[in-house]
Formats: C-alpha cells, sequence, structure tokens
C-alpha cells in the first residue's frame, strides 16, 4: 500500500513539474470539440444529436494523446527497471500509474464535459448522464491504453500504433458511453447503459494490470 | 549465496555468452569484465531477473530465482548503465521513491544522510535535471547507503562518470559492504583496486566464460 501511495504521489508530483504534456491533451479536447459546432453549423437539432458522440470521440482521442507518457519516460530513464525489482508485485506498481493517468486525464475530461455540451445545447438532464458515463467510462480508456502503451514500449513510433491498438478495443465503451445519452433523451433511461460501462470498467480492471505488468516485463527483456 | 548454472545469452541473432557458470558467497566480489558488447549488461541484467537467459539459471540460496521474485528483489540493490532517477524531482524525493520500492521505510531525514555521504546535501532543493552527470550516479549511489542491509549488491558499471574522489569514496564502501558478508557484482572498464577483498574474475571474453 505503501508502495501504491508512493508511485501515485510520484507521478502527479511529476506531472505538475511538467505542465504542458497534461494541459496539451486537455486543450486538446477542448479545440476538437469546439470545432465541431464551428464546421457542422448552427442547427440546434443536430448539434444536440451528435453532442454526446462528438465530446466521446473527443475525449478517446485526447486521451490517446497522453499514454505516450504513462510508460516511456520511465523505461528511457531506467525508473521502470527499478519498479519492476521493486519488493512489491509489480501490477500494484502499474494500478497506481493508471490511477495516476486517469486523475490527470479521464478525471479533467470528465469535468470540462458539461462546460463543452453547453455549446450543443445539450439539456441539463443529458449532461448529467453523458458525465457519468465518462465518469464509469474513461477509467476503461486509462486501463486498456495501459495494456497498449506497454506492449508498444520502446519501439519507434509507437504512438500511432498504440492508437491502432486501442481505439478498435474501446469501441464498446464508445458505443455504451454515447449510448447512454441518447437513451436518456429517447426516455428509455440510460441505466443500463451505465451498468455495461460499469461491466467494463470492473472486467478491465481484473485483466489490464495484470496484462500490463507482463507486456512491462517483455518490453525490459 | 548467488549461483549461475550455464547461463547463456543471445540478442537478436548474436550469442553473446554460453555457459557462463560461477558461485558467489558471502563476503566475495565478482568482477565481471569483457570487451565492449560482449554482453556484461546482458549477464547482470540475468542476475537480477530483468532478462530471461536463453538457456542456464540463476539462483540464489539454491532457489531459481523466478520462483521467488519479490523475496529476491528484498535481497538484492541493482543499479544498472542508466541512473534511475526522475528528471523533474529532487534527490531526496527520488530516493524516497526508490527507497519505497525497495521495501526500505527511509524518511527523508534518512535520506538527507544518504545524500550527506556521497556530497550532495547541498544540492537537495534541486531538481536533478540541473545536476552534473557525475552527480546524478552520485544519487543513484547514495542508494547503497539506504540498502546497506541487503546483501547483493549488483553494479554495472559503477565508476563511469565519477570523480576522483568519488571514485575512492565508492571503492571504500563496497570493500565495507564485503568484509561486512556481503557480495557484490560489479562491471568495470577501469581497474579500480578494491583492496582487501576476496575477489572472483569472471572475463566474458574468454572462452566458455568460466570463472
Amino acid at each position: 500500500m505503501r508502495v501504491f501511495a508512493c508511485v501515485l504521489r510520484r507521478d502527479l508530483a511529476i506531472a505538475l513539474r511538467r505542465k504542458s504534456d497534461v494541459l496539451n491533451a486537455l486543450l486538446f479536447f477542448v479545440i476538437v470539440a469546439g470545432l465541431f459546432p464551428l464546421g457542422v453549423g448552427p442547427e440546434p437539432n443536430l448539434l444536440r444529436a451528435i453532442a454526446p458522440g462528438v465530446l466521446w470521440v473527443a475525449a478517446l482521442l485526447a486521451a490517446m494523446l497522453s499514454l505516450g507518457r504513462l510508460f516511456e519516460s520511465d523505461y528511457a530513464d531506467g525508473t521502470l527497471e527499478q519498479m519492476a525489482l521493486g519488493t512489491e508485485p509489480f501490477s500494484v506498481i502499474v494500478i497506481a500509474k493508471m490511477l495516476a493517468h486517469w486523475l490527470l486525464t479521464g478525471l479533467p475530461l470528465t469535468l470540462l464535459a458539461p462546460v463543452l455540451a453547453l455549446q450543443y445545447d445539450l439539456p441539463p438532464s443529458d449532461i448529467g448522464v453523458l458525465c457519468a458515463a465518462l465518469l464509469v467510462g474513461t477509467p476503461v480508456l486509462s486501463l486498456l491504453g495501459a495494456v497498449a502503451a506497454a506492449l508498444t514500449l520502446g519501439l519507434r513510433g509507437g504512438g500511432v500504433l498504440t492508437a491502432l491498438l486501442v481505439l478498435p478495443l474501446c469501441a464498446p465503451v464508445l458505443i455504451f458511453g454515447a449510448g447512454a445519452a441518447a437513451a436518456a433523451e429517447s426516455g428509455l433511461g440510460a441505466q443500463s447503459h451505465l451498468f455495461l460501462l460499469g461491466a467494463f470498467l470492473l472486467v478491465s480492471l481484473a485483466v489490464a494490470p495484470w496484462a500490463t505488468a507482463a507486456a512491462v516485463r517483455i518490453a525490459l527483456d | 549465496m548467488l549461483e549461475a548454472l550455464g547461463v547463456g545469452c543471445v540478442r537478436g541473432d548474436r550469442r553473446l555468452f554460453s555457459d557462463v557458470g560461477f558461485a558467489l558467497p558471502p563476503g566475495r566480489l565478482l568482477r565481471v569484465s569483457g570487451a565492449n558488447g560482449s554482453g556484461k549488461t546482458s549477464l547482470l541484467r540475468i542476475l537480477c531477473g530483468l532478462l530471461t537467459p536463453a538457456e542456464g539459471e540463476v539462483r540464489w540460496n539454491s532457489a531459481a530465482i523466478g520462483s521467488q521474485r519479490e523475496d529476491y528483489h528484498r535481497r538484492l540493490v541493482y543499479i544498472g548503465h542508466l541512473n534511475g532517477l526522475k528528471d523533474e524531482l529532487t534527490p531526496p524525493e527520488n530516493l524516497e521513491v526508490a527507497a519505497a520500492l525497495a521495501g526500505i521505510s527511509a524518511d527523508r531525514k534518512a535520506c538527507l544522510a544518504a545524500l550527506d555521504a556521497v556530497g550532495l546535501a547541498h544540492f537537495s532543493d534541486l531538481a536533478v535535471r540541473h545536476l552534473s552527470q557525475g552527480q546524478r550516479r552520485r544519487v543513484a549511489l547514495s542508494r547503497l547507503a539506504l540498502s546497506a542491509a541487503a546483501p547483493l549488491w549488483i553494479l554495472d558499471e559503477p565508476f563511469t562518470a565519477l570523480d576522483a574522489r568519488a571514485v575512492g569514496q565508492l571503492e571504500r564502501v563496497i570493500a565495507g559492504h564485503i568484509r561486512a558478508g556481503g557480495m557484490a557484482v560489479l562491471t568495470t572498464h577501469m581497474e579500480v583496486p578494491i583492496a582487501g577483498v576476496e575477489t572472483l574474475r569472471l572475463d566474458l571474453d574468454a572462452l566458455g566464460g568460466r570463472a
């Protein structure tokens, strides 16, 4: 537990001292979400209809952008091999790093989403559903993203490869995440979508840390 | 006791060495020598368990290291070719993380004392990014003072980038560790004498690579 807290604190401290990395992904999210209404035109019904999908895709891409820093710099300066030689199971450290990644991308994205949703004229109840879906869905992006980031560790052009590996895996999260708000609007209720997202979260929480730890060990080999 | 039994290593298509075997009992130093690219770093990484050998086995107290990973890591300090320091953090912050990973309870005071031992007490507020190559190496090596209780030290080129005084100091630290019943494996290009300790030698250039 001490190792978990220590690694989490360390990753957050490093991110605070290198703010541009964190801010880049968030600005990317804001700009992509801001460009759509300009491109599509001021048609309120159309904007309301596409809002959840656009915000989800933008959040997905922003989360991808920030995956590079998850292991790459630790791999380059040798701290990752010291972690692999730690006295606690390596997956504990990996979970701490995933949580730090989510706190620095998924959580701020979720908090920014309601502000951006105003641009799309989403009704307040739908904004609530959208945020709830992002809150449950973005941790899945961090978990799956970490597996891909670990698999592409040390490869040239790893960033693009990471995106190619993760984006198809994230399709179910996108479908049910964006679908939640649409279901709420059509009166079906978003509950089933949110439960399914929760199930994705639990499954990836069970599998991803273990798979990531194994992939990092292979990269260090 | 650290043992290597018939260890071989293949990187890419190239065989670096095969049939390396030795037994390192407490109170001994093992020096690994060889030309550039002969596989010294690979051998050390195999001994840590970071690299899987192509054949053979590494044992700690008669059991394969893979079967007792966390336990083995508790007995081991590995200082590799990379310093394992974060540029953004200060030296004491780096040491606190290293101590937590190694399962040692070291507070800030202990970390500052370890830095003082390598002559870096005045740099404790500076991010590692602003330190010179030699100073970074000294921060990495100050982990030895924190983990003095770990019996096995595996050091990859520990003397690189150090000035003459720091080399002398590190020699004394390693000699003291071995006299106290510890073990150390190290690679070095410089023939740095570590006085008064029993030394085994392993030359990877020699055929068979046997100590």
